[in-house]
């Protein structure tokens, strides 16, 4: 239980995807307007990863391994994503077509997040188990929403704040996401192993 | 169209990184020493030449309904091969490039050129204009990983593969480390698009004046 804990936490705070892992960058600055929306999109790219995370798995130890196809991981990966992306949007599409039209082109856009087909080879670099596979991508899923969501909020506040023309945008984005970042950088001296009992 | 123009447009008029924004993660994550940076920009132009030329002679072939999920195996391929070339030869870089490697597979730039350029235009013009914006991809990653290794490390040049330990410029104790650690990643590149935008925007005033 412990190591499932430290995996959780570290995923979630101390290797953040976005702030300090570099993995999701296009959608969080391209869906971080407004609150509502980043927040739907992480509830899309949390489901994504958790069944990716799973799916990936399972295709690469049953299928891939005994087979010895290790090399055809990416593109076997890749399409798996594309597959399960597309069942997700099928699925939004019918259950809530509000969410479906708020998050607009982003969701077939979670494809090419590179954050999906990142977990899922970090899963396999750092052997972890089916369990401890799944529990890796929900968390660094969620930090992907906490920061996407933290992140949103400062933008709606910043829409009044008056900013250089030549920063407006994008380039004051990335510098409020590198402050965001500063701040995440203060997880680090965390002992998580020693929090939560694990030698 | 020329030639010449669909090649050079991507190096500054449209380059991916400061102009159109694409392809942020591997830019950020990547860009921490000059050679890391030119490695990075090498392998995704490879992948984007071969994409490009591949995706333009298909592009009659391909049924347009499922014609990303096509596109998307065809830079797979090119990624994979260059993956195991990468590992094979320089095994040092590929180690620090790590999982950004393969990621090139959903690196923006390649398939917003494969939908927005190479489905619609023939052999050689897609062949140009993968090698014009892989350049300007380089290009912009050389500038950024330039910054951040003379202002994080106090060096420059440094290329461990071939053991050697880049020219010194100041003292190591004199270097600002978060420059590249991930918040200097996002504040580098964000004064540099700043930069280049009030630069455009004073070019375009003293051409109108």
């Amino acid at each position: 239980m412990g190591e499932i804990l430290v995996i959780f936490f570290g995923g979630v705070l101390l290797n953040n995807f976005i702030l300090s892992r570099f993995l999701g960058i296009c959608p969080f600055i391209g869906v971080s307007r407004q609150v509502e929306t980043a927040t739907g999109m992480g509830m899309a790219v949390i489901f994504v990863i958790g069944v990716a995370s799973a799916v990936t798995w399972m295709v690469q130890y049953y299928i891939l391994v005994p087979l010895g196809l290790g090399y055809l991981q990416t593109i076997a990966f890749i399409l798996v994503i594309a597959a399960l992306v597309q069942l997700v949007e099928m699925v939004i599409q019918k259950v809530s077509p509000v969410l479906y039209r708020a998050l607009g082109i982003y969701l077939p856009l979670i494809t090419t997040n590179c954050a999906v087909l990142g977990v899922a080879i970090l899963n396999i670099t750092e052997k972890y188990s089916l369990l401890e596979a799944a529990v890796n991508g929900i968390a660094g899923a969620s930090g992907f929403t906490l920061a996407i969501v933290l992140f949103a909020a400062i933008r709606e506040r910043m829409d009044l704040a008056p900013i250089p023309e030549s920063l407006k945008g994008f380039p004051m984005a990335l510098i409020t996401a590198g402050l965001m970042s500063i701040a995440f950088l203060g997880f680090v001296g965390f002992r998580l192993k020693e929090l939560f009992g694990v030698m | 169209m020329s030639f010449k123009s669909e090649l050079t447009k991507g190096l500054v008029r449209e380059n991916p990184t400061f102009r159109i924004l694409l392809g942020m993660c591997p830019t950020m994550a990547t860009s921490l020493a000059i050679s890391n940076g030119i490695g990075m920009g090498i392998a995704a132009t490879f992948v984007l030449i071969g994409s490009n030329v591949i995706i333009s002679m298909l592009r009659n072939v391909i049924p347009s309904r499922i014609r990303i999920p096509c596109f998307i195996v065809v830079i797979a391929s090119f990624v994979t091969m260059v993956d195991l070339i990468m590992a094979a030869y320089v095994p040092k870089l590929h180690e620090v490039l790590g999982i950004f490697i393969p990621l090139i597979v959903v690196n923006c730039i390649i398939l917003a050129r494969a939908e927005a350029f190479a489905s619609k235009n023939g052999v050689l013009y897609s062949l140009a204009d993968g090698i014009g914006m892989g350049l300007g991809f380089t290009l912009a990653l050389t500038g950024l990983s330039a910054i951040r290794e003379l202002l994080g490390t106090g060096t420059l040049l440094a290329v461990p593969d071939f053991g050697f330990p880049g020219f010194k410029v100041f003292d190591r104790s004199l270097a600002a480390v978060m420059v590249i650690l991930p918040p200097g990643g996002f504040i580098t590149l964000g004064l540099l698009i700043g930069l280049l935008n009030s630069l455009t925007r004073r070019n375009k005033k003293a051409a109108q004046a």
